[in-house]
């Protein structure tokens, strides 16, 4: 049952949202035309004159094989990132569900690395892994690895990766503690006696149960990986070396700003935005029904 | 098949809190054992102790001549039917059945035919690509005594498991569970805490209170020969009136007898009959009407005695002091208002000593 305000006046409804909406038409909607308009617009390397060139910039993109590259190189971020995270997250939450003395504070202190801004934490990471000025990396050393993320660029997104999984981690245990919480005790008690010995009771019903919960997690992750990396990546590679950390939402900000390609910036904004449309739509579609399984 | 002997079960929480404080109980094999008390009594720990669900902090759990303390639930050969149907959501009612099977390696032609079998017996058949959520509630504990039998364990659990149900349902389910025991004669232990339910289901009635067991025996034997007040009001409904010897109206008519000198008196409310004569040896009781209830078979009255007091309550919150409730058959009944005598035969005393925790022979 739906419940109906019923107001006196007509305008006083509009009155009440106008704020809201103010803000989301000022720095939502009308930043997001720009893109769009700036998407069409091509401008010489003075900035002195604008000429409207339709898809140009578009068909560009397309045919650049570097910006295929670093689709691809998003993609391969995203994954390892929402995997590595969601399955280190699930693992601390199974531990964390059982009841242990001083599993608030256990709890709490999980909790914590989400606080956390993206850029103080590319700083910490630099701080344990620079080649020579992080701790860590000395001992890796010393075990024969030759460390340096500076100039190996598959090792800088092994950086830019961890570094970004740490810091969801935090988040996705919230989620995993509270659907692990939420499958009944009985079920389990009923697994048990059922002769499911743990690692079984946990993949045939714990994991089932939670599959909401990982699906939309998934999502999230992904979204995260895609676009709340960039102070992760600003921090500790700048998209480097070469481009090896180069991921779409970085490549923006180099073309655009670093590059003066604001044509070819706005269209890869356009194009980021349109993914985000379509992962919140499969969010929407999926997560939102109650009953997935 | 086997039999379930508790030897001097005890179970203490961390905190301190004892809740089985020494319980004995022999269920022989192939009986039916119900536990039966009031919230709180400990009947579900007691249970889950024997599942393995919960540790044993004291004494010894024995099933089917093996010492079960420290096995684990899945290798007790036991199986349990929980109050809110504990049914695995994502699996369908086939899977529900086939999962304690398949978890023991059994081959996938022979879990189908005892799947198959007890979907039958229980009449599942139809449904049995259904997920749970698809079920209604009675279909749902049907799925989960289903899991419970394709297992043949030594001994089934039932944890309250018709509490959900509506009213009607419960009672349809309350027989089929009894006929199924009877038809699989597997030993069970069943808790409840509904006396009619324990009643009609039990071969062996455990009363519990407080984490002690009160009386053990046969259901009808416990009703006929409560061991403590706490029993006599317990078991049967409306409860059984309990009153104070000391007053002289009751002590001179149990004059003469070992009674005589009894704390508690106690009498069912069917053992009373309206007569202005007394029973050799029995006990009347002037009474005026204060409230009448027809059930249609039977009636209820509702009496005050004449001194206001004595009436001993065993759980509180009963009945006020002082009041008598008698069930006389058919509908004809005193109107309120009026004074009536009311009488029961010596046979049908129950007396007890003051603290209500001895029962006298009268």
């Amino acid at each position: 049952m739906q419940k109906q305000a019923i107001f006196q006046s007509k305008l006083l409804p509009y009155a009440l949202v106008a704020p809201q909406l103010a803000i989301v038409l000022i720095f939502f909607y009308w930043p997001a035309l720009q893109a769009m308009i700036q998407s069409f617009l091509l401008q010489d390397a003075f900035g002195l004159s604008t000429t409207f060139v339709w898809f140009e910039n578009y068909i560009d993109l397309f045919k650049d094989p570097a910006y295929f590259e670093a689709i691809l190189r998003t993609f391969f971020f995203s994954f390892a990132i929402a995997v590595s995270s969601l399955s280190f997250a699930l693992l601390l939450a199974v531990m964390a569900d059982k009841p242990l003395r001083g599993s608030m504070l256990y709890r709490t202190l999980l909790i914590w690395p989400y606080a956390v801004a993206p850029p103080v934490v590319g700083v910490l990471w630099i701080f344990m892994l620079h080649p020579s000025l992080g701790v860590l990396s000395r001992y890796l050393r010393a075990l024969g690895v030759d460390w340096n993320p500076l100039l190996d660029g598959n090792q800088a997104a092994t950086l830019i990766i961890l570094a970004a999984a740490w810091k969801q981690i935090s988040y996705n245990f919230l989620f995993f503690l509270a659907g692990l919480q939420s499958i009944p005790r009985s079920v389990i008690e009923a697994a048990a006696i059922d002769g499911a010995r743990p690692m079984r009771r946990f993949w045939t019903v714990i994991f089932p149960l939670l599959s909401p919960t990982i699906f939309f997690l998934l999502v999230v992750n992904i979204v995260y990986a895609f676009f709340d990396t960039f102070g992760i990546i600003d921090t500790m590679t700048r998209g480097g070396p070469g481009k090896s950390t180069e991921t779409l939402v970085y490549k923006v900000y180099t073309d655009g700003l670093l590059g003066g390609n604001l044509g070819s910036s706005a269209a890869q904004s356009v194009i980021l935005m349109i993914m985000v449309i379509v992962l919140t739509g499969i969010q929407f579609r999926f997560v939102e029904r109650k009953v997935t399984y | 098949m086997a039999n379930v002997t508790l030897r001097n079960v005890r179970k203490t929480y961390p905190g301190g809190f004892e809740a089985i404080k020494g319980v004995d109980v022999d269920v022989g094999d192939g009986q039916f054992c119900v536990l039966v008390g009031p919230s709180g009594c400990g009947k579900s720990t007691l249970l889950r102790m024997v599942a393995g669900l919960e540790t044993v902090t004291g004494g010894e759990i024995d099933i089917g001549g093996r010492i079960v303390n420290g096995i684990e639930p899945a290798d007790r050969d036991i199986a349990m039917v929980f109050q809110n149907y504990a049914l695995y959501p994502h699996m369908s009612v086939y899977n529900n059945m086939a999962y304690g099977l398949r978890n023991r390696g059994m081959a996938e032609a022979e879990i189908r035919t005892r799947v198959d079998e007890a979907a039958r017996i229980l009449e599942l058949t139809s449904m049995l690509e259904r997920k749970p959520r698809q079920l209604s509630g009675g279909q749902r504990q049907r799925v989960a005594m289903g899991r419970a039998i394709v297992r043949q364990p030594k001994v089934f659990l039932f944890d309250e498991p018709l509490s959900n149900l509506d009213a009607k349902l419960r009672i349809a389910m309350r027989v089929e569970i009894r006929k199924l025991q009877r038809r699989l004669t597997t030993t069970s232990i069943y808790v409840t805490h509904d006396q009619l339910e324990a009643m009609t289901l039990a071969d062996i009635l455990v009363v519990m209170n407080g984490g002690q067991v009160e009386q053990v025996g046969n259901p009808l034997a416990i009703y006929e020969k409560p061991a403590t007040t706490f029993v006599a009001s317990f078991i049967g409904a409306p409860p059984m009136n309990l009153m104070s010897t000391r007053p002289e109206e009751i002590r001179s008519q149990l004059a003469g007898s070992a009674a005589a000198d009894a704390g508690i008196l106690g009498i069912r409310p069917e053992d009373f009959v309206i007569t202005d004569q007394t029973p050799d040896g029995g006990v009347a009781l002037p009474l005026t009407v204060e409230a009448i209830e027809r059930v249609g078979a039977e009636t209820f009255v509702y009496g005050s005695r004449e001194q206001e007091e004595q009436r001993v309550a065993a759980t509180p919150g009963e009945l006020p002091p002082g009041e008598i409730i008698v069930r006389i058959p058919g509908t004809d009944a005193p109107a309120i208002g009026t004074r009536i005598r009311v009488a029961a035969v010596r046979a049908k005393l129950h007396l007890f000593s003051a603290d209500g925790r001895t029962r006298l022979e009268a």
